[in-house]
């Protein structure tokens, strides 16, 4: 298992192949990107992610532990970045890897579910309109239940 | 006992500072909140929606009713919005 919680970029694709790299034991990897998009209305100039740091780390950790102990893993890697991004740049990304792609899928979908309402991050979006604290959605709370 | 409070996204704005240290004889977070919000109008306005309020106690996701004996850092932000 790996997490990092960084402010720097990570290059998709070299993250994506280092990790699906050498493995004898895996059949199966499924990753995931998420992407600064543009708001509904306005234009967006940039990006804030906030974060609580030392409880980030902790609380990613333990959602991956819990997707390592429900899903047959090999295993699983979590980037999340913070401070200033742009239109366009890269948030954070997941990646699982199992035997066979069932459990890769279903991982990699519960990380992203958990991460989305569980891990201590807080978005806000600066556009030609103003500032704004991205709210958090039912929806988001919702899709819990269903794990 | 003395507690490192910390605050996040627009809690922290609405308060004016990221952390501050209190003395308290609050047992649980709710009675916490209650004594914060006495203090000052901003502190009743950043906790005038406890539904918008999420609270960690060291670093553990935990709701109003918990006690805070042992504690030694509580942090209130809004729901998260990771991803």
């Amino acid at each position: 298992m790996q997490v990092r919680v960084q402010q720097e970029n990570f290059d998709f694709g070299d993250e994506c192949a280092r990790f699906a790299a050498a493995r004898e034991d895996t059949g199966a990897v499924v990753t995931f990107c998420g992407i600064v998009r543009a708001p509904a209305a306005g234009v967006l100039h940039r990006m804030e992610i906030e974060h609580y740091p030392g409880m980030t780390e902790r609380a990613i950790a333990q959602i991956a532990q819990t997707a390592l102990t429900r899903w047959n893993l090999t295993d699983c890697l979590v980037i999340h970045r913070y401070g200033t991004l742009l239109p366009g740049e890269r948030i954070m990304m997941v990646a699982t890897a199992s035997r066979h792609r069932a459990d890769a899928f279903a991982a990699a979908d519960f990380l992203m579910d958990y991460l989305k309402s569980r891990a201590p991050f807080w978005k806000k979006e600066i556009t030609d309109q103003g500032a704004d604290w991205v709210a958090a959605k039912d929806a988001d709370e919702e899709a819990l239940a269903r794990w | 006992m003395t507690l490192e409070i910390l605050y996040f996204a627009w809690l922290r704005e609405r308060i004016g500072h990221p952390r501050e240290t209190v003395e308290t004889q609050a047992e649980t977070v709710a009675a916490l909140i209650d004594e914060l919000r006495a203090r000052e109008d901003r502190y009743a306005l950043a906790f005038s929606d406890l539904d918008a309020v999420r609270v960690a106690v060291d670093q553990d996701l935990c709701d109003m009713d918990t006690p805070l004996a042992g504690a030694r850092e509580v942090a209130f932000f809004p729901p998260m919005t990771g991803g």
